[in-house]
């Protein structure tokens, strides 16, 4: 506990808060401009907005965030399916609680159970498991939202599912995978982008050399790191001399928690249940083997075979301009619904619902008082 | 009749007829636990002198799953959360009104201890129950119990608190831990492994609230830290009294088994219940006095100065240890359904 504590200790924070700034000067100075940084994961995202860290580097540091929301890059279209599931007959959804709320093109799971749907919010997929047996009699849908962080936690609720013969459980696989769409984001050079902060969760189940691409391929900088202040500050200080010195290497400044290789076990299971697929990402379209769709030998099991929902193909809200943010395109103020006609209480696209969305990060970001 | 009784362990829908299962429910159960002489009259409506001043009335319904949880239960969370509502109005809590909504085989057993318990909370906040009403519901149409409260208290004519004197320099305290209720009734519910760590804060209040007032002429206004958290009643007296309200990150008091649950489960203390929490807005020279006086009460004990006010337009911030600010707005959608 005393060693975790120190991870958010005020005083090292400002020290290394004030190297941070010192380097991102220097950064600026010789590139002439701020530098932008990308943070993929949606969790660095709200440590940015809550610790104030986005308004204490305003000046220097221009700071994008990327497609690491799950549930922000889920589309409007698998959005209606899930709603559809949920309105079967007996059948009792389950989902992560950030899920609920996220707008699809008719509403959302959240209205769809005001209207009778059984919407249940689970903390974990193993509770979607006891879910399936207490209830012998309904069919319990699992609405696996995620990336690798979560795919091996639901593969072995499916794997125990099978081995217990719980014949009433399905998942309904909407996972997807970050070093494809990194790719793809990269391929598509939207974005100057000059360093990026990679997730660490997802790189303690991918390893960390799932990424080295960003630099051997594309001569980008990146550093995979945690989620403390100290790991934060750690990370930028990090990729800021990277940037400085034109070194293009992926640094794992995580490796208490990340190995290079990953997590062999996790990888392991996710391979016997799932296998790559081309899904559609909220913003970035269809993008080849970058979700996970569950095995033909476990169709029991895939809530999409299973029940063979057919929604059509929906557009995003109109305005809405959640698939520019999750490119890297714009920050959250650059969308004209942002604090107007999208808002927490009145959401129109995800990022401004999830608790890991950007525009709901950005709402607690103030930057016109920067400290004291 | 010994005989029959043993029959009914659970609660029936006759017991909500009016007839003689009612009757028997009423003096097993109710009379038995809240006994007083204004409620022995069992007429249709309390009747009471009060003594002078103006009255303070509030209502509030609890229909918290579960109905038991570590640190208390639906009755005593019914009887706090309306004492407390009372108590941050300035007003000296007199009577309540109790009104129970029961499931159909709702546990007998389990009414008995949440009437047991409530005459406890009464006890202590010596708050009497004056009239009550219940009905019963087929099974699947309530979840076990709801439970609405009325209270009615007194308040001197001269108590004035309220937004409007609340001035720039004035600080906020709070009387302790933040977030434990909230915690602990997600913990109770969901296996988190918190278990035993963390348990509901819910206590009356009235009677530290009542010496604060009397001993700290300073203390302008105070709120209850229940639904949305100290997040939220600071952003709604910041909104009433068009002023700023700046919190402090490393100020607030919030126990670590809290702040590592919280963290886990990516909710904010700032913005979890309380049952036995309040915000004061103070005069800054009375501060000190005023956290001395809590700190020597049981439910004062981690009382802190949070943050302070400041000229503006009615907005929240938190300033954060690094030294940035953040906004803090209301919450919406909440994170914990029926928590009180």
């Amino acid at each position: 506990m005393k060693v975790l504590g120190r991870l958010n200790d005020s005083k090292l924070s400002m020290q290394m808060l004030h190297r941070v700034r010192d380097t991102a000067t220097r950064v600026t100075a010789r590139l002439g401009r701020p530098v932008l940084l990308m943070e993929v994961c949606g969790t660095h995202t709200t440590v940015f907005s809550r610790t104030g860290l986005r308004g204490l580097l305003a000046d220097l540091v221009e700071l994008r965030s990327g497609p690491g929301c799950p549930v922000c890059v889920t589309s409007a279209t698998d959005i209606e399916a899930m709603m559809a599931l949920a309105r079967l007959p007996g059948v009792i959804l389950a989902s992560f609680g950030d899920m609920v709320r996220v707008p699809g093109a008719t509403g959302s799971l959240e209205s769809a159970r005001a209207r009778g749907a059984d919407v249940r919010i689970v903390y974990s997929p193993a509770d979607a498991l006891d879910l399936a047996r207490a209830n012998p009699g309904r069919e319990i849908v699992f609405a696996g939202v995620g990336f690798e962080t979560t795919a091996p936690m639901v593969a072995a609720v499916i794997m125990q599912a099978r081995s217990q013969r719980l014949n009433n459980f399905s998942v309904y696989s909407l996972h997807k995978l970050v070093p494809p769409v990194m790719r793809a984001l990269l391929e598509s050079r939207d974005v100057p982008v000059d360093g990026f902060i990679l997730p660490g969760h997802v790189c303690t189940v991918t390893g960390s050399r799932a990424f080295d691409f960003i630099g051997a391929e594309y001569g980008i900088p990146a550093v995979v790191t945690g989620f403390t202040l100290v790991d934060v500050l750690d990370a930028l200080e990090t990729l800021l001399n990277q940037v400085l010195i034109n070194s293009a290497s992926v640094t794992n400044s995580y490796r208490w928690v990340v190995r290079d290789a990953g997590n062999p076990r996790a990888l392991e299971i996710m391979k016997n249940c799932f296998y790559p697929d081309e899904v559609s990402w909220r913003g970035l379209g269809n993008i080849p083997a970058s979700g996970l769709a569950i095995r033909e030998d476990l169709t029991n099991w895939d809530a999409g075979r299973k029940f063979a929902v057919e929604v059509p193909p929906v557009e995003e809200p109109p305005g809405c301009r959640c698939g520019d943010l999750l490119r890297g395109k714009i920050t959250p103020p650059e969308c004209k619904l942002f604090n107007r006609k999208c808002s927490p209480a009145h959401p129109v696209g995800p990022c401004m619902v999830s608790t890991e969305g950007a525009c709901a990060a950005y709402r607690v970001s103030d930057t016109s008082q920067p400290g004291r | 009749m010994d005989n029959q009784e043993k029959k009914h362990d659970s609660v029936l829908l006759a017991h909500g007829d009016g007839g003689l299962l009612t009757a028997e429910m009423i003096n097993q159960i109710f009379l038995k636990y809240f006994s007083n002489s204004v409620l022995e009259q069992l007429s249709d409506a309390a009747v009471f002198t009060v003594p002078e001043g103006r009255l303070a009335l509030t209502t509030d319904s609890f229909v918290v799953a579960p109905v038991f949880f570590p640190g208390g239960d639906i009755g005593k969370l019914a009887v706090c959360g309306t004492v407390n509502d009372l108590a941050v109005s300035g007003a000296h809590p007199l009577y309540l009104a109790a009104s129970f909504i029961i499931e159909e085989g709702f546990p007998l057993a389990d009414l008995e201890r949440v009437a047991s318990s409530m005459a406890d909370a009464c006890r202590e906040a010596r708050v009497a129950v004056a009239t009550g009403d219940t009905k019963v519901v087929p099974r699947g149409q309530a979840d076990g119990i709801f439970i609405t409260t009325t209270g009615v208290g007194v308040l001197a004519n001269e108590t004035d608190l309220g937004p409007h004197r609340m001035e720039p320099g004035d600080v906020v305290i709070v009387n302790g831990n933040l977030g434990d209720h909230g915690l602990a009734i997600l913990s109770a519910r969901e296996t988190l492994g918190l278990e035993g760590l963390i348990t509901s804060d819910c206590a009356p209040l009235n009677r530290l609230i009542g010496l604060l007032l009397e001993q700290c002429p300073g203390v302008k206004m105070m709120r209850d830290l229940t639904r949305g958290g100290l997040a939220t009643a600071a952003k709604e007296i910041a909104r009433a009294g068009g002023r700023d309200i700046f919190l402090s990150e490393e100020r607030l008091p919030v126990h670590a088994a809290v702040r590592g649950g919280t963290e886990m489960l990516g909710l904010d203390p700032l913005y979890l219940a309380n049952e036995g929490k309040f915000m004061a807005i103070v005069d800054p020279g009375q501060a000190g006095h005023a956290i001395n006086l809590l700190r020597q009460h049981p439910y004062g004990l981690n009382a802190a100065v949070v943050g302070e006010v400041r000229n503006g337009e009615g907005q929240l911030y938190l300033e954060t240890a690094l030294g940035g600010t953040r906004i803090l707005d209301l919450l919406a959608g909440s994170p914990l359904p029926r928590i009180c």
